[in-house]
């Protein structure tokens, strides 16, 4: 047995977590603003969120390259308030891992909200709440357990984004190599015996995370 | 009270063009599914937008097409009773009724929720779910719900769908307690008859997205102003006639109905000769055994069918005459094999076709 190197799964968990929150905050007005709003733009944005789905992970960490790059404004201005680069950092393989799950995880809110019956929005309505307490309280409530389990789908997709990973936070072992760059890394290396245990340990994670979200995804009558 | 005048024109060819006024008390609109009235409802609530049209609730314009207003259902002051209810499922009942009164102070909050859910006898289960709760308190917490809010008008969407012929009895006694006590306008959907006729103050009769016909449920139920709102009343036998004679000094007529003759009274503006059709309530036709020939008036028919009730038997006979007479009436001539039919002639009226 040789002596495993547990930083990777920890940053990725670690990752993944902030990255699913992220998700959430960014993902639930998103889909609340695609299911009750019309804009301008409505179908760019929709497009927009569904194109990081089909995009090859490697041209998604390029765009993000060129967007959050030292020489770009965004990731200027990110280094003027951090003191330090944004890219080849943990925090890039957040940025990474949001990207790589939102559009899940708005396509699967937006679901979720479309599939609460409107009854309910329309009584409360009745009843004098805006709509932003409705939403809150009704609508949001209703839908929790899909969005839970979509939450939890996110989640695992965070942990094994490999390509946009590696694109934008790099592969520095100890600073910003998650799980799934250090299993190719030990494959690479030749660390059979490293590789099948990290492989195991985050196969079982995910096989955890999928029955939490079967669990949470209320059975339908056919 | 509310007025309204709503036109909404759907692209599959149906249109709803009604107009009407509810006052104090029930105001029915009774239809048949599919006739616009619920969709009258959701115009007056708000969830759906007129083509043209204005409705006006109190002082309060609640939409006009002319000049473009068509206010929010927050702001309406309408509280609508759901087919289903529409608890919100993941509160409690308590919670479902604190939801209308969310904006008042705690103390007031639960005072106003407190005395409600007692005067609706559904102070036991406050703390349940909606899927705990029986039907019976499903409703009532859903009407609690509703007044709480103080609404200005009550709009109720089939209310005893699915209920029992006790809870039925028990909707119709809790609605006539908030007319009474909460003086607030109620709009109910229905198509039972017996429901409008029990509850209701008023009626309109809906048809393919019009009225077609409006007055007191009794009246319009008693004097339906076309064949086609008799048939969908479904209380009355039409019949197809043909005038023999009429007699205005003595108010009466003569009728053939298929082979037989009958009595009618007199029918002004019509000729002899004339092609008409009789409407003729099932209570008003009686029935005896037949012994040998008939007399005036009676027509010899078949027997079909009978139904039997806890206080009436219905009789259906061959063209579609029906008959309703008490059970005692039934079990004096039930054994007969044939049957003499005979009309009231005062209650053989005339519609139009």
């Amino acid at each position: 047995m040789p002596a495993i190197d547990w930083f990777p799964l920890w940053l990725s968990l670690r990752v993944a977590l902030l990255a699913t929150l992220a998700a959430a905050a960014i993902g639930i007005p998103a889909a609340y603003a695609l299911v009750n709003r019309e804009f301008r733009g409505k179908e760019i944005v929709d497009a927009a969120t569904t194109l990081p789905l089909v995009l090859p992970p490697t041209v998604l960490g390029y765009y993000l390259l060129v967007v959050l790059g030292r020489n770009s404004w965004l990731g200027g201005v990110y280094e003027w308030i951090a003191g330090e680069p944004l890219v080849f950092s943990w925090q890039a393989a957040v940025v990474a891992a949001v990207l790589h799950s939102a559009p899940l995880l708005i396509k699967s809110t937006r679901a979720a909200l479309e599939s609460v019956d409107h009854v309910y929005e329309r009584a409360a309505r009745t009843l004098g709440a805006p709509e932003l307490e409705v939403f809150l309280r009704v609508t949001l409530p209703l839908a929790r357990r899909p969005i839970l389990a979509a939450a939890a789908l996110a989640f695992a997709r965070s942990l094994g984004d490999f390509g946009v990973t590696i694109m934008l936070a790099g592969n520095i072992p100890g600073h910003t190599q998650t799980v799934a760059v250090a299993i190719y890394d030990a494959v690479e290396a030749g660390e059979g015996a490293t590789a099948r245990v990290l492989v195991i340990v985050v196969s079982l994670l995910a096989v955890a995370l999928l029955s939490l979200a079967n669990r949470l995804t209320p059975r339908r009558a056919l | 009270m509310l007025s309204a005048k709503i036109k909404k024109v759907f692209p599959g060819g149906f249109t709803l063009d009604v107009a009407f006024e509810a006052a104090d008390g029930v105001t029915v609109l009774f239809g048949p599914s599919g006739s616009g009235k619920t969709l009258t409802l959701d115009s007056i609530a708000g969830f759906v937008r007129p083509d043209e049209g204005r409705i006006l609730l109190d002082d309060a314009i609640l939409y006009d097409g002319a000049a473009g207003v068509q206010i929010p259902p927050q702001t309406r002051h309408c509280g609508y009773v759901f087919q289903n209810y529409a608890l919100f499922p993941h509160m409690t009942l308590r919670e479902n009724l604190e939801f209308a009164v969310r904006a008042r102070k705690n103390l007031d909050r639960h005072k106003r929720v407190t005395e409600m859910l007692e005067r609706f006898q559904i102070a036991e289960v406050a703390s349940r779910l909606p899927h705990a709760l029986s039907g019976g308190q499903k409703q009532r917490g859903s009407i609690a719900r509703a007044l709480l809010a103080e609404p200005r008008l009550v709009l109720l969407d089939e209310p005893a769908q699915g209920l029992d012929a006790m809870l039925r009895q028990e909707l119709y006694s809790v609605l006539r307690e908030v007319v009474r006590d909460f003086r607030t306008p109620i709009l109910l959907v229905t198509h039972d008859l017996e429901e409008a006729m029990e509850v209701g103050h008023a009626m309109h009769v809906y048809r393919e997205g019009r009225i077609v016909q409006s007055g007191t449920p009794t009246g319009v139920a008693g004097m339906p102003a076309s064949a086609a709102i008799a048939r969908q009343l479904g209380i009355y036998n039409l019949l197809e006639a043909e005038i023999l004679a009429l007699d205005p000094g003595r108010n009466t007529s003569r009728l053939r109905v298929g082979e037989f003759e009958v009595a009618g009274s007199y029918y002004p503006g019509h000729l002899i000769g004339d092609r008409v059709l009789l409407c003729v309530h099932p209570a008003a036709v009686s029935v005896h055994a037949r012994n040998g020939s008939l007399r005036a008036n009676q027509m010899a028919l078949e027997l079909e069918h009978v139904a039997e009730g806890p206080h009436r038997a219905r009789l259906w006979f061959a063209g579609g005459i029906r008959a309703e007479i008490t059970r005692v009436e039934w079990s004096s001539i039930e054994k007969a094999g044939e049957f003499a039919v005979e009309m009231a002639p005062h209650a053989v009226r005339l519609i139009k076709g």
